[in-house]
């Protein structure tokens, strides 16, 4: 094992470039991804047009790409987030309703639901950290409150399943500019919620990558009683990362409020496997301490890929999913195959 | 002489009704190994829970350089300069070598909410630590997954030493290896000795202790059985104080009486017993290692 010489053991070669790479998470997720593009893009012209790659990189942002984001961070540092889909509603709702029915100004209204976010993210977190149960159990009890809660409340508040009118809220143009509205590029307007997506996957890969918080993510995913051994405040890091979720949740669902201008009580429901999945696909490890934020985001341009490309391709959309299930697979094969290849040794 | 790093006066620790450690005391200083040998249930890990702060002696005192000193927690031992590297060894396996190494006092560079890791920095330093040891990673990049249980405890050690380690624990570091990783890992913990640090060594092995040891502290049943300086000990007659003489005697008869077929088995054990008064091979202390 341990040689007295530089490079005199022959037993560890040195890792080629090509290891290297099969080394990174989002590999897998990026051969996906070209591949889908080619395949799309030769059964429609639209979808490799301007226009049409505007359209899935749209479907892949908002609320699928942010989140992702965000659920990849959670999913490295070991944790689950099964309230996150649930969430996203909820911080609409909450929008929503503050402004519709409880006239609060939109700027205030925002905050407010801001704050609800962050609190059912700590809460979520706290919970998890206090109880040691698993997360999975703790969010799934979040995720199941919210939805009663979302429906329930909006029914005794507004007597529909639905707010809406949004739009005609004083103020509303500054929160419209920063969520809602489009950036024209060569005459192609693209909604800004996909730059919003670029700037969360770079943040989130900086953070992830660069910084000593992100080593902890990575560190507590991996072994969450050695990292405490070692000075790392675990309880701490997760749950401000239950809390990136939940801010992510905010972002997503103040988006989707302003730009529709009216938010279904069961909004988000369902989603947080499509967020968990686009991480999966992504390279994260479901067990915690691997994976990437660009990974993630590549999964939910997947997403994006697929669903616009059935429609141009003229399928049912009811392929969508089975396509997806199919995807996911194909994917944890993948990287299971890539790991193996990369760190034949042991573990990982 | 100089003052030792580490003196323990008439130690013990009781869990309710437990007497786990009665009236211990050894000492350890700079550049020197202190080897604590004891069988399962001995009170080893309740002597290195005491060192590294995680228990607070019930009776007796440590002195630090020559003065009376008490950890409340495992940071305050670390501060003081104790390093515990514990059997977990505390590592993550999917991590890189160098992330590992520096997991909780990164290197950081830039300002303010755009400090991050510097990363250069951390990857030079894991390198020139671990080549300080004498320990030769190829790459910091390599995770400890990929490491050899040798290399892992290495790793352990070289971390613990540029942290500032004025005196390592290491718990059963040789416990869980093959003869050529426990020889290994046995080699930094020379190289640890001649770098001016004081080792506490825990270990079941005699063998392993003896060759590095400059003093040995024996437990049996949370007793003391001696504090030896090497000069006052034999290999020989540690590993029979080791393995209770008397006891494997006992169950030499035991054996010798239920048959033929074991009588040769108790044969051999006597054999053994007479020549080395090694227990470890017995059928009865097959019990490869506890926490």
């Amino acid at each position: 094992m341990v040689a007295t010489t530089a490079g005199a053991d022959e037993r560890i070669a040195r890792l080629g470039l090509l290891r290297r790479l099969l080394l990174k998470p989002e590999l897998g997720a990026l051969i996906g991804a070209v591949l889908i593009f080619v395949f799309f893009s030769s059964l429609s012209d639209v979808f490799w047009s301007f226009s049409g790659v505007a359209n899935w990189l749209d479907l892949a942002s908002n609320p699928i790409g942010i989140m992702a984001v965000a659920v990849a961070l959670l999913m490295i540092g070991g944790h689950f987030d099964l309230s996150a889909g649930t969430m996203v509603g909820t911080a609409g709702l909450a929008t929503a309703i503050l402004t519709q029915n409880a006239h609060t100004v939109i700027w205030v209204a925002m905050l407010e639901s801001l704050i609800l976010c962050l609190a059912i993210g700590f809460l979520n977190g706290f919970l998890v950290v206090r109880t040691g149960l698993p997360s999975f159990i703790i969010t799934l009890s979040t995720f199941l409150g919210l939805q009663g809660l979302n429906v329930g409340l909006t029914k005794l508040i507004t007597n529909t399943v639905q707010v809406q009118g949004i739009d005609k809220e004083p103020y509303v143009s500054g929160p419209h500019a920063l969520l809602a509205s489009n950036i024209t590029i060569a005459g192609q307007p693209i909604p800004i919620a996909v730059f919003w997506w670029l700037l969360f996957t770079a943040v989130g890969s900086w953070v992830l990558f660069q910084t000593r918080f992100g080593n902890w993510i990575f560190a507590i995913g991996g072994d969450k009683n050695a990292s405490r051994n070692v000075g790392v405040p675990a309880a701490r890091t997760t749950i401000i990362l239950f809390m990136t979720v939940s801010f992510a949740a905010w972002f997503a669902g103040n988006t989707i409020v302003l730009r529709f201008n009216s938010i279904q009580a069961v909004a988000g429901v369902g989603q947080e496997l499509v967020f968990i999945v686009a991480a999966v696909i992504g390279g994260c490890l479901l067990t915690g301490g691997f994976g990437s934020v660009v990974g993630a985001s590549i999964g939910a341009l997947i997403f994006g890929m697929t669903s616009a490309g059935i429609v141009y391709a003229n399928w049912d959309s009811d392929w969508f999913r089975f396509f997806l299930g199919g995807m996911l697979l194909v994917a944890v094969l993948a990287n299971q195959f890539v790991r193996g290849l990369g760190a034949r040794r042991r573990s990982l | 002489m100089t003052d030792p790093i580490l003196k323990l006066r008439g130690v013990s620790k009781f869990f309710g009704s437990v007497i786990s450690l009665k009236n211990i005391s050894t000492s350890v200083r700079a550049g020197e190994v202190t080897c604590v040998l004891g069988d399962n249930g001995a009170g080893k890990s309740t002597l290195i829970k005491i060192l590294s702060g995680v228990h607070q002696p019930d009776e007796g005192q440590l002195l630090l350089d020559g003065a009376p000193a008490t950890f409340a927690n495992p940071r305050q031992a670390l501060d003081a300069g104790i390093a515990t590297v514990f059997q977990d060894l505390a590592m993550i396996p999917l991590m890189s070598v160098w992330r590992n190494f520096f997991l909780g006092s990164e290197p950081r560079k830039g300002w303010a909410q755009l400090r991050r890791i510097d990363r250069a920095e951390a990857r030079a330093i894991a390198r020139r630590e671990l080549r300080d040891m004498g320990i030769d990673i190829r790459d910091p990049d390599q995770t400890v997954g990929t490491l050899s249980g040798g290399e892992r405890q290495s790793v352990a050690i070289a971390r613990a030493v540029h942290f500032g380690a004025r005196l390592l624990i290491l718990d059963e570091p040789t416990s869980a290896l093959g003869v050529k990783q426990a020889g290994v890992v046995l080699r930094y913990i020379a190289q640890a000795r001649d770098r001016g640090l004081g080792v506490i060594f825990i270990t079941h092995n005699p063998h392993h202790a003896y060759p590095v040891g400059d003093r040995f502290l024996l437990l049996n049943r949370g007793h003391s059985m001696g504090d030896y300086a090497k000069a006052d000990i034999s290999r020989d007659a540690m590993t029979a104080l080791m393995a209770g003489g008397a006891e494997l005697e006992e169950l030499t008869h035991e054996l010798e009486r239920s048959g033929p077929a074991e009588s040769s088995i108790a044969r051999a054990i006597a054999e053994d017993v007479a020549a080395l008064g090694i227990h470890e091979n017995t059928p009865t202390s097959t019990t490869s290692e506890e926490s």
